[in-house]
């Protein structure tokens, strides 16, 4: 059997990180972090889990910062964004979260994130803003070296993030924050939770109704344990968040989308509103503005794989005759579908749900279809 | 009856002329939960580590090494419906595979259990 391969370099902690080695946690190296990908009970009760109850993820690897205008203008910030992302920024309520990607000048994804307008008192003109741990670097390079006078970025290296998705996930929290019931589907607040201040948005990676809460670092561990006190919490490892927003049909940053796909390719559109995809004015409009007029060769599509045997990431997909029409980004066994999924990009005259394809699984095709997404239905409150 | 281990996590069990392959309690516990096993059809003729099955957790894929060379004599296909028995029980129900040996000798080179558990120790 082959063993893993072990980075060399000095891992960082989170906040979180006695926590998770007091749990039994089984400790990996992820994007720089000594990170638990599973815990005890193991990847497939941590997915299960969590579609059934709640679980806790440490997230706090992530990166978090605001940008801030001087001038205390929403619209300021809004405009200055705008210029490095494809979503509408100005429309954005008090408190309102949007998913958008900064793009390089060739419409490529440098990174994924989350922007949402802040919302509380005294922070007029303050995007609040999270984006990938293995990314963050060179995302805060990017948009500094990017910003006009007057519009600074704040990174927030001192805050702990974590995530609790699940269909228990509203009373958990309700009991503690009884205002996190009444948020909809990407809204946020701040909340008080016996003392300690938390930045609550209802939104997650997981396909799951839930929260992402963002708290002082110094916090984490008081604020970690009292969620993990109700008996419908358990602590959930990076290996069940992967396969949970594998069936969530959701993007992983550097395996189904980075500099060499478009939001249009990704299926992301969704993420484009409006003004936007007719005004441009951001990285790449030219190429994303022509894909969705004229559709992108090649589509990000989910694919079922017929058998057990799961198709991973790299796999190659042919037609049934034997023509290489694209490549599986993510794929593994979906414990919730009970069976192998996978998602990559294909030829878009090969992209329609139910389209025969073969995946070269160690030599040998396999059938598989492609099939619609997300492959566990989404439960957002919305 | 004797069992015998590879650096690699497999071990074999000789009864005979033949013997049956699996891996290590060691081995499934780090794989965690296993999903999927492929294995070789009977009458594959195998050297000393060439690939004999793969093993596949919700994670990642491993492939699982001849530890002696020989022929498939018999594959546990209760494994493709109930992946899941290489974690519950990896010795008995969890095996993989029931190899003839071509090459009594190569024994001799794979670790004891008291040597593998030694080598365990000394990884974890």
């Amino acid at each position: 059997m082959a063993e893993p391969v072990n980075s060399d370099q000095p891992l960082l902690k989170t906040p979180l990180h006695a926590e998770h080695v007091a749990l039994g946690a089984r400790m990996v190296p992820f994007a720089g972090y000594d990170m638990p990908v599973q815990y005890p009970t193991g990847i497939l009760t941590e997915h299960n889990w969590t579609r059934e109850h709640a679980g806790l993820f440490d997230v706090s690897h992530m990166g978090q910062a605001f940008l801030i205008a001087e001038d205390k203008n929403h619209e300021t910030v809004a405009r200055v964004f705008e210029a490095l992302v494809p979503a509408d920024v100005l429309s954005l309520k008090p408190n309102q979260q949007r998913y958008s990607q900064l793009l390089d000048e060739n419409g490529g994804i440098l990174d994924d994130l989350m922007v949402t307008r802040v919302g509380a008192p005294g922070h007029e003109g303050w995007l609040y803003l999270v984006v990938n741990a293995s990314m963050k670097e060179q995302d805060y390079a990017h948009i500094q070296a990017r910003l006009p006078k007057g519009v600074s970025l704040k990174r927030k290296d001192d805050l702990a993030l974590m995530a609790l998705q699940g269909p228990s996930a509203e009373g958990v929290l309700a009991k503690l924050a009884p205002e996190a019931a009444n948020l909809s589907f990407m809204m946020s607040a701040d909340v008080q939770i016996d003392g300690i201040w938390c930045h609550v948005s209802r939104s997650g990676y997981t396909g799951e109704d839930g929260y992402e809460i963002s708290c002082k670092a110094e916090d984490a561990a008081k604020l970690w344990n009292k969620l993990l006190a109700d008996p419908e919490v358990k602590p959930i490892g990076l290996g069940a968040r992967d396969s949970l927003r594998l069936e969530a049909g959701l993007c992983l940053y550097g395996h189904d989308i980075d500099t060499t796909t478009s939001p249009i390719e990704a299926g992301l559109i969704w993420s484009i509103q409006k003004r936007r995809r007719e005004e441009g004015g951001f990285p790449g409009a030219a190429r994303i503005q022509r894909e969705i007029k004229e559709g992108p060769a090649r589509v990000r599509v989910g694919i079922r794989p017929e058998g057990r045997a799961p198709a991973r990431e790299g796999t190659v997909i042919t037609t049934p005759d034997g023509r290489e029409v694209g490549i599986v980004t993510s794929g593994g066994f979906g414990p919730t579908v009970n069976g192998p999924v996978a998602m990559g990009y294909v030829s878009k005259d090969v992209s329609a749900v139910g389209t025969d394809l073969h995946l070269i699984v160690r030599g040998k095709p396999l059938p598989a279809k492609v099939a619609a997404m997300p492959f566990a239905p989404h439960r957002y409150k919305r | 009856m004797t069992t015998r281990y590879t650096k690699d996590h497999e071990y074999i069990r000789v009864e005979g002329d033949a013997g049956i392959v699996g891996i290590s309690d060691y081995a499934q516990s780090q794989l965690g939960d296993v999903v999927f096993v492929e294995l070789p059809s009977i009458g594959k003729t195998l050297a000393k580590g060439d690939e004999a099955a793969v093993v596949e957790s919700v994670k990642a894929a491993s492939e699982v090494y001849a530890p002696v060379s020989g022929e498939v004599v018999e594959v546990n296909s209760d494994l493709e419906a109930s992946p899941g028995t290489v974690n519950e029980d990896p010795a008995g129900r969890g095996w993989f595979m029931k190899i003839r040996l071509t090459n009594p000798s190569e024994l001799d080179d794979l670790l004891t259990e008291e040597q593998y558990q030694e080598f365990v120790k000394s990884i974890s």
